[in-house]
């Protein structure tokens, strides 16, 4: 289909052309919002089996995650690890890699921003900064390249190898908190030494929010655009549909399968440092938070598309944030939302089968003068 | 002191955990194998099984009857099979993305519903004890055997004979192997698979009743700490062999005995990293048996992560 | 703090300033009379059997008085997730007081969200209040390593093979503590007992906890009690074991009625109604409270029915020591595990001594190592 969209517009009218594109786009924008209406409606009948109202359900949810100044805050601080985290996803996805194991490389790069905070404790925060980012997503590449490496080299499958690599990491994180890395005066939260003040991420002016979310929506963009507009992202698309292919072709398969889940990698260990030097102020056992696991949501939802991840990323920090009012008003577990993602994940999905089937998303069906 | 057996507590606490802790394991892997013979992986199982892990404490606890709870748990996880097996009897549909999801929906539903059964006490499964013979109390409490253990062994062998020598095992094998020629054989692939799924997620419940009606035998949110997904990555070390997934099993429950017993005898240097060991140890293997040139000898045709 | 566009306290304010200066006298009655809202935070179930549930009884006794509301919340993450929680209590409920009950939401979570809202109460339950934080923030605790030493005192009595375990979440001071005392307790009874300790790294672990039970078993201990966040499993399995059993944060008699011996109980019940009802009396609550078994803050469960005379007759006239004040339960001599002296004859850590809170060491007898 997307060779087809590619050369058939040069016999077409311009404003077809236009009409056809817009087509396409769409269908890429009404399906998964149909969906998440979908999964929304299918939780809805499942509050309503439980005698509960879905109607109080998203007016509370509304009302705590984006009703009000203070809602904001509360979701979009949480929102900065989530876009890392579904970055982390969606990179690798285009070349038809499943990683579920970007946990692991938060959690890492969170230990590594922390050790490099103590190494670095008396430079200013202009240069010490940049060091300790640097090196949490070079810990992060490391980690999450490395499953590229083996998927690649030995044909280790990378979902089930980023897994297992996830529960060492923080088998690794909690030895070295505990052990070499770990503060005296930690008594008993074992911790990395503290960061001094100039080695600590502040708030975006005027906001009660981290710097964190900048860069994360900056990061987005920046994928967006590597993925879009760039011969790499061009490439990692024709492997993702078929490998093998790709290679036969002549298609350096193996750069580009390390290259994008060295760099989903070095993003989930960018959103550990932020977590350390913004939020713990060191790195501790807190740092594996299960971000990650909500990350693959997220770049599900988003079909992988880095602008697209921003939205939905805010989305369902929303409802996080949100989680707990509709705890104390509604008198649901903290389960709830796991349950609503659980449905909604199932419901994008499904979605992927409709993809093509309508008409009306077919350039064709805008073509003009083709007896339509 | 009679009881100290010093040195020799190792091996005998590597066996007693490796039947503790292999039964989740082997039943898992068991219902991974059946799906993934079929030509479809069930990434949930890990869902399913914390799913199962809760229905079967609340039914035991309701009824007073663990029995009825295994059976619950087998029904819960037949339900989340077949979910997935329709799901990815729809085109274009990546049955690794709806594994994740029907895990994230498994383990949801059984946090939502199991909030009240923390607290309560459901009674236990029965075992029996083929420790009778020794009056040494850690041969007697290893060899404390439950019967859901037996139960496991013999389905791997019962699995093995049935994919060698039965009508069923060789659809299901057909179908795995190649969908075209199932097709041409008459069968019906998509159905074989989802029946397949729903049969291997009723594995998985009972894997996970095993964990709340025995051992660690209690329900709470942290009862699995990833035995599902790492079964499945052990079948694919088992070569999808039900035999060979019972002495992986095994393997892996005495894997996990391994931290906490050389801390007892005086090795505590670095315990989170034994603790580590059978993740490692998958890892491992999965490296050492996987090929990035030819398919893996024993992997079923159609199976998306061997292709 | 700068003023932003999200700071929803100045708004606050004005409204307040708003309704002075018309002065409704309905108004000003209403809120006089308005329930005070008292929000509890948990990091796990609040039905766990343990450290949670030991809070959450504290909260259940504090919804049963007047002219409060409790508002509760489970399974809330040590990260910004537990400063999004308070926050949600402050603005959506109203809450003047908070109780965010895990060791980690402390710092830096508490002392983020605390400046932002003076006119809150935070209550944290640990030694971490010191001076320079914030004046509403308060730290409260209670001894209850002492708890252990009386669990150790109904061990020693109970052990036939002078081998007692301790399942261990991690090596920090106060589960130390809790290790050394445990000991410390059984060898008043006899000095040749040994304990031993596994860690398994996690404060909510059901298999690893299980596993170390049964290691324990194995090498032979016959007495088993725990410091993990819910011993449910461990009372449990090392019943199952046949092994007696002490418990640990909550009563978990019920899960072993014939193995238990007794149980080192938080009192938070006492504890927190005592606070609630300072702030409605128009109190102010200390920064920094502790106390142990004469003050309430921590009990002993009732002693389980295979207690003997002889050790309930020492359990009962220790604890009375204990309970008449400047008890010490870690005193000279006594060496390290690894044979370095600690503390020399006459020396003694009295329950309240500051150097018991940085403790990073296992005293002579116990079989384990911190690192």
């Amino acid at each position: 289909m997307t060779d087809h969209a590619a050369q058939a517009p040069l016999a077409l009218p311009a404003s077809s052309r236009v009409l056809g594109q817009v087509a396409r786009r769409a269908e890429a924008v009404v399906l998964p919002v149909a969906a998440l209406l979908v999964g929304f409606a299918v939780f809805s009948i499942f509050l309503l089996v439980q005698g509960k109202s879905p109607a109080d359900f998203f007016a509370l949810t509304y009302r705590a995650g984006f009703g009000t100044a203070f809602s904001w805050q509360n979701t979009l601080s949480r929102t900065a690890p989530l876009l890392f985290a579904a970055l982390c996803v969606a990179l690798p996805a285009r070349l038809g890699l499943v990683i579920i194991g970007g946990e692991g490389a938060m959690v890492l790069g969170g230990v590594a921003a922390g050790a490099a905070g103590v190494a670095l404790s008396g430079a200013i925060g202009l240069i010490a900064l940049p060091l300790m980012a640097a090196f949490a997503m070079i810990i992060g590449g490391l980690w999450i390249g490395a499953v590229g490496a083996l998927r690649y080299y030995r044909g280790v499958n990378e979902t089930i190898a980023s897994l297992l690599m996830a529960y060492i990491a923080i088998a690794l994180m909690n030895h070295l908190v505990e052990g070499p890395l770990r503060d005296p005066e930690s008594l008993n939260k074992p911790s990395t030494a503290p960061l001094p003040t100039p080695l600590r991420v502040g708030d975006i002016p005027g906001w009660e929010v981290h710097w964190g979310l900048a860069f994360g929506v900056l990061c987005c963009v920046l994928a967006w655009v590597l993925i879009d507009k760039t011969t790499w992202g061009f490439a990692a698309r024709i492997a993702g549909g078929n490998m093998r292919a790709a290679q036969v072709q002549g298609l350096a398969v193996g750069p580009l399968i390390i290259g994008f889940t060295a760099l989903g990698g070095a993003l989930a260990g960018l959103a550990g440092f932020f977590e350390v030097a913004a939020v713990h102020g060191s790195a501790n056992a807190s740092l594996a938070s299960g971000y990650g696991y909500t990350g693959i949501l997220i770049a599900f939802l988003a079909r992988h598309n880095p602008l697209a991840i921003i939205p939905v990323a805010i989305l369902l920090a929303g409802f996080e944030a949100a989680s707990g009012l509709t705890q104390r008003r509604m008198d649901l577990p903290d389960a709830t939302t796991l349950v609503l993602q659980g449905f909604v994940f199932v419901s994008i999905l499904m979605s992927d089968t409709l993809y093509g089937r309508f008409k009306i998303f077919t350039p064709e069906r805008w073509r003009t003068g083709d007896g339509k | 002191m009679e009881n100290d057996l010093g040195l020799w507590v190792i091996p005998l606490a590597i066996l007693g955990g490796a039947i503790r802790v292999s039964t989740p394991f082997l039943f898992v892997s068991l219902g991974e194998v059946l799906t993934e013979r079929s030509g479809r992986i069930n990434l949930g199982l890990e869902g399913t099984l914390v799913f199962g892990a809760m229905s079967g404490y609340a039914i035991a606890y309701l009824t007073g009857s663990p029995w009825l709870g295994v059976l619950a748990a087998a029904l819960g996880g037949a339900f989340f099979g077949l979910t997935h097996g329709l799901i990815c009897s729809l085109p274009r549909v990546n049955d690794i993305a709806v594994g994740i999801a029907i895990m994230i929906l498994g383990m949801g539903l059984a946090f939502y519903f199991g909030k009240p059964y923390v607290q309560p006490v459901a009674p236990d499964l029965p075992s029996i004890n083929f420790g009778w013979w020794s009056d040494v109390p850690q041969v007697k409490a290893a060899l404390r055997v439950n019967v859901l253990f037996l139960i496991g062994a013999a389905l791997a062998f019962g699995m093995w004979w049935m994919f060698r020598a039965t009508k069923v095992g060789l659809i299901v094998r057909v179908v795995g192997d190649s969908t075209d020629a199932a097709r041409a054989m008459g069968l019906r692939p998509a159905l074989i698979r989802t029946l397949a799924t729903a049969a291997g997620g009723a594995f998985a419940g009972v894997g996970g009743a095993y964990l709340s009606l025995f051992y660690p035998g209690s329900w709470n949110e942290g009862i699995s700490s990833g035995q599902g997904l790492m079964a499945v990555a052990l079948v694919i070390f088992a070569r999808w062999n039900p035999i060979a997934c019972f002495g992986a099993a095994l393997l892996f429950g005495g894997a996990g005995a391994l931290g906490p017993t050389l801390q007892s005898v005086g090795i505590s240097e670095g315990y989170y990293l034994f603790f580590a060991a059978p993740y490692v140890l998958t890892l491992g293997v999965l490296i050492a048996t996987s090929s990035p040139s030819r398919a893996m000898t024993g992997a079923p045709g159609e199976l998306s992560i061997t292709k | 703090m700068p003023i932003t566009p999200f700071s929803r306290r100045g708004f606050l304010k004005g409204t307040a300033a708003l309704a002075s200066a018309t002065a409704l006298p309905q108004i000003a009655t209403a809120a006089a009379h308005s329930p005070m809202t008292v929000g509890f935070i948990y990091v796990g179930p609040k039905d766990d059997f343990g450290y949670n549930q030991a809070h959450a009884e504290g909260a259940a006794a504090v919804k049963a008085m007047d002219g409060v509301v409790v508002v509760e919340e489970e399974n809330v993450a040590e990260t910004t997730d537990v400063q999004n929680s308070m926050e949600s209590m402050i603005n959506f409920d109203s809450a003047k007081l908070l109780f965010p009950t895990s060791f980690g939401y402390f710092n830096p979570h508490v002392l983020e969200v605390a400046p932002r809202h003076p006119d809150v109460r935070f209550q944290h339950a640990a030694g971490l209040w010191t001076d320079g934080m914030p004046t509403n923030v308060g730290s409260y605790f209670g001894y209850i390593g002492m708890g252990q030493y009386l669990n150790g005192i109904t061990a020693g009595h109970a052990t036939t093979t002078k081998k007692i375990g301790f399942v261990a979440a991690k090596p920090i001071p106060q589960v130390l503590l809790n290790i050394n005392s445990f000991l410390l307790g059984a060898r008043q009874v006899d000095p040749e007992i040994t304990c031993q300790v596994i860690f398994t790294g996690e404060w909510s672990l059901a298999v690893k906890e299980a596993e170390a039970t049964n290691a324990l078993a194995d090498a032979g201990c016959d007495v088993i009690t725990c410091h993990v966040d819910g011993p449910k499993v461990v009372m449990e399995t090392a019943a199952g074991r046949d092994c007696f059993v002490c418990g640990y944060h909550a009563d978990q008699s019920p899960l072993a009625p014939e193995k238990y011996l007794t149980g080192a109980e938080w009192n938070w019940a006492g504890v927190y109604t005592g606070m609630v009802q300072t702030m409605l009396d128009g109190g102010t609550i200390g920064n920094f409270v502790r106390g142990g078994l004469a003050d309430g803050f921590i009990k002993m469960s009732p002693l389980g029915p295979a207690v003997s005379d002889a050790s309930r007759a020492q359990f009962e006239s220790v604890k009375a020591e204990i309970m008449a004040g400047g008890f010490a339960a870690i005193k000279g001599p006594l060496n390290d595990n690894s044979g370095a002296a600690l503390l020399s004859a006459g020396e003694a850590l009295v329950e309240n001594d500051i150097a018991l809170e940085s403790m990073d060491y296992l005293v002579e007898g116990v079989i384990g190592s911190t690192s």
